[in-house]
């Protein structure tokens, strides 16, 4: 069984797609027989990015003006559901305009959101959503009940993309409706903090440090060990709530979920909030000094030790090779 | 000037509890906490009424059983007084439906501007702030990390994947906040004692207008099929460090091809 429609919210910019965007098309294709994508912008420049993962029509709202994406982009969505063109069901990423976008579209329609899927299947004629809880020590399965178009949140990370070989896209208009003072917040301003290296979640390696390394300034072991490695580093929140390192970098149920190949976690105890953003791994390898301490009970290789010899030790040793 | 908190009272994070598997929600017969994620949100509300010389700080929350305990911990911090909408009918209500209750009440207080956590420690869909706007019909800003109001409208500095956004936006409006923006502050002793004589007024489904079967489970758009434990990972190898332990590191990511 498939549904008849999906849309995708598709995150991007110029000539690409987010990842997340790529998971999604891909699943969508699995679940209905047309995949459209929505996006914020000029469709033209997606076209063939989205077509090449099976989005057979953008339904382009263009320029916004500065506007925050919520607004707008749900309106234009309701708009065409309301006029009888509109998908079964919309698949957006768990970021944060995809947020905003099913929350407000949900009111709009009066339909319910299943929000933090890690997988959606197809059952009879409505959808079926996998919600990690207890910081994924448990799985519900929610299921849409009624008629009203479907919202699902998807969290980054939980598909493999895969190219579907079609060509570029078609394009055309969604039409954003008259909006008023709902519409009234604007970006005047986007400050990027910039890092070097592989994005933390696309890097083959990730070596992430927690509040065992005692102080900010040891962050620099995990940012040099990564930078040997060719990896990415990440961080608990606990030291991100410190202030040691930008938010940007939190790896776990509030940050970035990661899949690398290899996990190096240093000094984290591996709480529930944080494995749920990083047990995804291939391969896990937690230095901590407690030896009970719960990341080594994901680590395939686990290293009960003192971060600031064994990191040290291991720099010098990759150092000397 | 006048702003709302949403406050969600939870279940203790370091002891969730478990989903009761009859009803399949959250078993609720432990004691309810402020969430933490709302601390932010009352300290930032705190700060913005000292900083505009004045006004008042009000609470909103839906919480079973009309527990309050979380919400005399945010007027211990130095809130005014608080509505808590507490029913029966209300188990199962998926985020919408939470958002519609929330909103009734804050429309009621007619605030400046309300403030909500980014995602609660328990549900944590992340939606029901945007929600409340969306049923006020008023602008909003999610993942706030700085808020500055300015007369009739305000500069957020709203968290994105890159660093942040400078959004400016008309009140009244909705903000949420991430964790940490702000330190929320502990409630003294004085403020535990003088909490205890702050209003705190209690509404049922009835008394905001609503039927039984516009909220729970059937006002809610969707229903728990099933409840599984996830696959665990399994534990590999663990070594004490000898101070040769770095060795074996490097032999795992030859192993894996990762050096
Ligand atoms: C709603 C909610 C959302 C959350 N979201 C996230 C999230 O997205 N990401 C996240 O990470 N957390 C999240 N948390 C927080 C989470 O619960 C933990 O508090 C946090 O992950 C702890 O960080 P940590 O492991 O660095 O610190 P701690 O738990 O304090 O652990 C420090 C570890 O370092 C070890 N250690 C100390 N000294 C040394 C040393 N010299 N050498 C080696 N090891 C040492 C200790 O044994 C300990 O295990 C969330 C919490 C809530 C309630
Ligand atoms: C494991 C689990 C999964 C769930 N999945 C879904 C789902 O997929 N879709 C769905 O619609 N519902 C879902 N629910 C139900 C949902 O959690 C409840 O409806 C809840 O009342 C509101 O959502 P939230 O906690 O996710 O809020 P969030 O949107 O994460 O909360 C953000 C902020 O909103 C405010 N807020 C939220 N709830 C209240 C409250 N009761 N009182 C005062 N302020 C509040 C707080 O300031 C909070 O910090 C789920 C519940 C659980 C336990």
């Amino acid at each position: 069984m498939t549904l008849d429609t999906i849309w995708v919210y598709a995150e991007g910019d110029s000539d690409a797609i987010s990842s997340t965007t790529q998971e999604l098309l891909t699943k969508a294709r699995d679940l209905a027989d047309t995949v459209a994508a929505v996006y914020a912008g000029d469709g033209d420049d997606i076209a063939e990015a989205a077509g090449s993962y099976g989005a057979e029509t953008i339904y382009a709202t263009g320029d916004l003006d500065g506007a925050l994406v919520g607004v707008p982009v749900a309106a234009a969505i309701a708009a065409a559901v309301e006029a009888g063109d509109g998908p079964d069901a919309i698949l957006l990423g768990t970021t944060y305009d995809g947020r905003d976008i099913a929350a407000r579209l949900s009111v709009m329609l009066d339909a319910t959101v299943i929000s933090n899927v890690v997988d959606v299947e197809v059952d009879d004629d409505t959808l079926v959503g996998t919600e990690p809880i207890f910081g994924g020590a448990s799985e519900i399965k929610t299921k849409f009940t009624g008629d009203a178009c479907k919202i699902v949140l998807v969290r980054p990370k939980s598909f493999e993309p895969e190219e579907s070989g079609d060509g570029e896209a078609d394009v055309e208009d969604l039409d954003v409706p008259e909006l008023g003072s709902a519409a009234g917040a604007k970006v005047t301003n986007r400050m990027v903090e910039e890092s070097d290296g592989p994005k933390l979640d696309e890097a083959a390696l990730v070596v992430a440090g927690g509040r065992g390394l005692g102080q900010a300034e040891s962050f620099e072991l995990v940012d040099k060990l990564a930078g040997k490695l060719n990896g990415a580093s990440g961080a608990s929140r606990a030291i991100v709530d410190a202030g040691w390192v930008p938010y940007s970098q939190q790896v776990g149920q509030t940050g970035k979920v990661v899949k690398p190949t290899v996990y190096i976690a240093a000094g984290i105890s591996g709480a529930t909030q944080h494995l749920v953003g990083m047990k995804g791994s291939k391969n896990i390898i937690a230095i901590n000094k407690d030896p009970e301490a719960p990341i080594f009970g994901v680590a395939d290789l686990g290293i009960v030790g003192d971060v600031h010899k064994v990191i040290p030790a291991l720099l010098e040793a990759l150092e000397n090779r | 000037m006048k702003v709302a908190v949403c406050v969600k009272q939870i279940p203790d994070p370091a002891d969730p509890g478990a989903l009761d598997p009859e009803t399949r929600t959250l078993k609720r017969d432990v004691k309810l906490i402020i969430d933490e994620s709302d601390t932010y949100g009352v300290e930032m509300a705190l700060q913005l009424v000292d900083a505009a010389g004045g006004g008042e700080v009000v609470l909103v929350s839906m919480a079973p059983n009309s527990e309050r305990t979380g919400l005399s911990s945010a007027l211990a911090m130095g809130a005014d007084s608080a509505t808590l909408v507490s029913d029966p009918a209300l188990v199962g209500s998926d985020a919408l439906t939470t958002a519609k209750i929330l909103a009734k009440c804050l429309a009621e207080q007619s605030p400046d501007l309300v403030i909500a956590g980014s995602e609660s420690s328990d549900g944590y869909t992340g939606t029901v702030p945007e929600q409340i706007a969306g049923v006020l019909g008023w602008p909003s800003v999610t993942a706030a990390k700085a808020i500055e109001v300015n007369g009739s409208s305000m500069n957020v500095q709203r968290q994105t994947d890159a660093g942040y956004d400078d959004v400016e936006c008309p009140l009244p409006a909705v903000v949420s906040v991430t964790a940490g923006v702000v330190e929320p502050r502990y409630p003294s002793f004085k403020g535990i004692m003088a909490a205890k004589s702050k209003p705190v007024e209690e509404k049922t489904v009835a008394d905001l207008g609503l039927t039984a079967e516009q909220v729970g489970w059937s006002g809610s758009g969707q229903e728990v099929v099933d409840v599984s434990e996830a696959e665990a990972r399994e534990a590999g190898e663990k070594i004490e460090d000898d101070g040769e332990a770095h060795l074996k590191i490097i032999e795992f990511l030859e192993s894996v091809k990762a050096l």
